[in-house]
């Protein structure tokens, strides 16, 4: 159970044996259930924090819940099914512009209100998994670099193609998009960060219960086939290409998901919101949060949101001459990051979550058996 | 298995208890109390700035230079015996950061206004979550028309003379000195470049432009849009551009042997900046017709221009004195000519109302137009130009409106600064 207090978000993702020792019958028999109880469980803690939070932190709370769909399909992608892509942030601009367009299309015929984010964000799914499927038929037949070269292109031509289609997208300047306030029956002052935290974490939570469950059915173990050994899941009777693009598309799926709700979140878009940078980021973030399971895609989500925020705070708290403070304060975030992932590198290479999981294992070793 | 059974049932209950407390300490249907960032002896304000990133050249020293201003009012008592706190951070320029560190200054630093967030495409999205907030957004520095929308954004202001009035009066002085020339127009595909090629087509009738074209800031290669213009034929050639794409585009014109007569918008036309990116380049910069509405940085028989540089070189000596340096401390002059109006007991309704009032003289050639409908900034300037490595002022100071009016002479002189550039209390 240590694990799953610690990450109340993250859906039971780990080898089974362990945790059969400690569930219900009905539960270690039914993955939909285990992972349906815990997603409940998790929103029934996520929904008193925010109740707790002031308005800052849970803005930053959405911001991580939207971060976390894309870090989640991201980690299925790489730690998963073995396919590179720094092209993660250009499917999430895919999905946030869908959304925009979307939102403000609506609103020009009148139609707005909180009841169509649901459909704004499932159109912003589905265009994103289409892009996904013609990046991922590519990304099938490429290996290693290749494959890296062919995602970053696509992180480069996006923002590109909001300039050159600039009647549509309104090129850097961006669109803004038309959301409207908390629904009046929360309250005249309901805060409105709450309320996007709320819309953020239903998505991240849905988002996290489907692709636990995937990971842990057939198709999960089809991809990891694919991702150890290719010739040997061929010969196990795996179509290995048409597993790569299946992954491909779950995973912009989420990332078109975690677009749309950034879209939200910020009222706004633009292609300087998903650069190159944001691409590398969120690799990075997988990375340092254990590419292993789906819990790490929850500590690089964290982590992509505080550690600019940490050490925007450390600048301000050590008082430095405002020259240098001034040349820090947008720099520091980024040296920061990498200084961190070469940390986590040498320390622990199984990131965060192999890092906890490394922990909890030497706990339980020490602890007496009960 | 029992004791696990018993223990989850536990933890429901206390989640329902919880829940139960938390919606008794609903606080969504009470109004906050007091008026945030205000107290006795302070008010603070924050700002988003691109301290870092493409647009920092230059810009990243307007912010410094506005904190040096306050700096000096505080040390002089406040105003109405409180202090300026002014908070601002880096954007970067990038939308995406605007909307985090603007949410940070308004909810986590409870600051009691916004002053001079920088730039058009960054502070438009940040425009919804301020009304919602109902946070004073005052003085954007851009000279978009979107700050203008008194019944959209109640509490938005604009501060740059906005680029359709800016393009007007340009128009004006291409009809007066270089009649029956083809003229043409290079801007940034945004806000930016299309109002001001409104102003100028408003002034020389909509199909008077014989060649229009646009750049975008990621793209450094302007050569394409040059060349068109060189084969258009154009011998007047009105820039709508930021520094780095006026200099851009004079230097790849001057590669490609084409030398109309350039006519720059505000913004992209500060000689001291454009000569530190050209260079050894910079007498391309010879006969270039620009438009400014604040003191010449480097006139220092402007007693606005010594007064700013006395201060300056007190609380921001180590920083240059620049066109950057004088515009950020004439925007914290409005905003303590603004605190003074409003009174003892500041509020932020009692603030705005004292903006919407108007009425405030300052270092500006041109007034400024705030009224109860009108939010925009100044509403002119007058002309520059460079002659033997020297901006100066010629002619007239304009006056027009971002509509179809006349552009206007306007001939009210400017007041001169106070003993101590500190404004009176009204």
């Amino acid at each position: 159970m240590s694990e799953q207090t610690i990450t109340p978000t993250a859906p039971a993702t780990a080898p089974a044996p362990r945790r059969a020792l400690a569930l219900p019958g009905f539960l270690n028999r039914s993955t939909l259930l285990r992972h349906l109880l815990l997603t409940v469980l998790a929103g029934v803690v996520l929904f008193l924090l925010t109740q707790q939070l002031d308005p800052f932190r849970n803005f930053q709370l959405a911001t991580v819940a939207a971060y976390l769909c894309a870090t989640a399909g991201l980690t299925l992608l790489v730690g998963m099914n073995g396919q590179l892509s720094l092209g993660h942030g250009a499917l999430m601009a895919v999905g946030a512009y869908t959304v925009a367009l979307t939102q403000n299309a609506l609103a020009d015929r009148g139609i707005t209100g909180n009841q169509v984010l649901p459909l704004s964000l499932a159109l912003g799914v589905l265009v994103t998994m289409a892009a996904g499927a013609v990046i991922g038929l590519a990304a099938a037949r490429l290996r290693g670099p290749y494959l890296a070269g062919v995602t970053l292109a696509v992180a480069i031509a996006v923002p590109a193609a909001t300039v050159t289609f600039d009647e549509v997208f309104n090129s850097e300047q961006g669109l803004s998009v038309a959301v409207e306030p908390p629904p009046l029956s929360l309250g005249l002052y309901f805060p409105n960060e709450r309320w996007q935290a709320w819309v953020a974490l239903c998505g991240a939570l849905l988002t996290m219960l489907l692709l636990a469950n995937l990971v842990r059915s057939r198709i999960g173990r089809n991809l990891r086939a694919v991702r150890d050994d290719e010739v040997a899941a061929r010969l196990s009777g795996i179509h290995v290409a048409r597993t790569q693009v299946l992954a491909f598309v779950v995973s912009a799926a989420s990332a078109g998901l975690g677009g749309g709700l950034m879209a939200l979140l910020a009222q706004s878009v633009s292609p300087g919101a998903f650069s190159l940078t944001l691409s590398l980021f969120l690799l990075m973030a997988v990375v340092i949060g254990g590419l292993g399971s789906l819990s790490g895609a929850v500590w690089g989500a964290i982590l992509l949101v505080a550690l600019p925020d940490l050490t925007h705070d450390t600048t301000t708290w050590v008082s430095l001459s405002p020259a240098v403070a001034q040349r820090l304060e947008g720099n520091l975030p980024l040296a920061v990051f990498g200084l961190t992932l070469i940390v986590v590198m040498i320390a622990a290479p199984g990131g965060v979550q192999g890092l906890l999981r490394r922990i909890g294992a030497g706990a339980r070793r020490r602890a007496p058996a009960r | 298995m029992k004791a696990l059974t018993r223990r989850g049932l536990s933890l429901a209950t206390a989640a329902v208890l919880l829940t139960a407390v938390a919606a008794c300490s609903e606080d969504a249907n009470t109004p906050p109390a007091e008026v945030p960032g205000v107290t006795a002896g302070e008010i603070v304000i924050g700002s988003h700035m691109p301290l870092t990133g493409p647009a920092a050249a230059g810009y990243s020293e307007i912010a410094p230079a506005s904190k040096a201003y306050f700096d000096y009012v505080n040390a002089n008592g406040g105003v109405h015996g409180r202090k300026i706190t002014y908070k601002f951070m880096d954007d970067g320029y990038n939308p995406a950061n605007t909307q985090t560190v603007v949410r940070k200054l308004v909810l986590e630093d409870k600051v009691f206004a916004i002053l001079n967030g920088l730039g058009t495409p960054t502070h438009t999205g940040v425009l919804d979550f301020l009304k919602t907030n109902r946070v004073p957004d005052l003085f954007v520095a851009s000279g978009s028309r979107s700050w203008n929308q008194p019944d959209k954004y109640p509490g938005t202001f604009g501060f740059n003379t906005d680029y359709t009035v800016e393009g007007k009066i340009l128009a004006t002085h291409i009809k007066a000195t270089h009649a029956g020339k083809k003229v043409c127009f290079m801007g940034q595909d945004d806000d930016f470049g299309r109002d001001s090629l409104v102003g100028v087509e408003q002034v020389l009738g909509a199909g008077a432009v014989v060649a229009k074209e646009k750049y975008v800031t990621s793209n450094q290669n302007v050569a394409p849009q040059i060349g068109a213009l060189k084969a258009a034929g154009c011998e007047v050639v009105v820039l709508a551009t930021v520094p780095g794409f006026t200099a851009l585009s004079m230097g790849t014109a001057a590669r490609l042997g084409f030398k109309p007569a350039w006519v720059v918008s505000n913004v992209g036309s500060d000689y001291l900046t454009l000569s530190k990116v050209l260079g050894a380049g910079k007498v391309l910069l010879e006969g270039m017709v620009g438009i400014s509405n604040l003191p010449s940085p480097v006139d220092m028989s402007d007693p606005w221009t010594a007064a700013f540089k006395k201060i300056h070189d007190q609380y921001n000596g180590s920083a240059p004195f620049n066109g950057n340096t004088v515009y950020g401390m004439s925007v914290a002059y409005l905003f303590v000519q603004s605190l003074q109006a409003a009174g003892k007991d500041l509020t932020r309704e009692g603030l705005l109302a004292a903006i919407e009032k108007g009425g405030f003289k300052g270092p500006g050639l041109a007034p400024f137009r705030y009224s109860k409908d009108n939010h925009a900034g100044y509403g002119g300037g007058k002309l520059t130009k460079v002659t033997a490595g020297n901006q100066e002022f010629f002619g007239p100071v304009y006056e027009t409106d971002s509509a179809a009016g006349p552009v206007n002479e306007y001939k009210e002189e400017r007041p001169a600064p106070t003993a101590n550039t500190i404004p009176a209390a009204a």
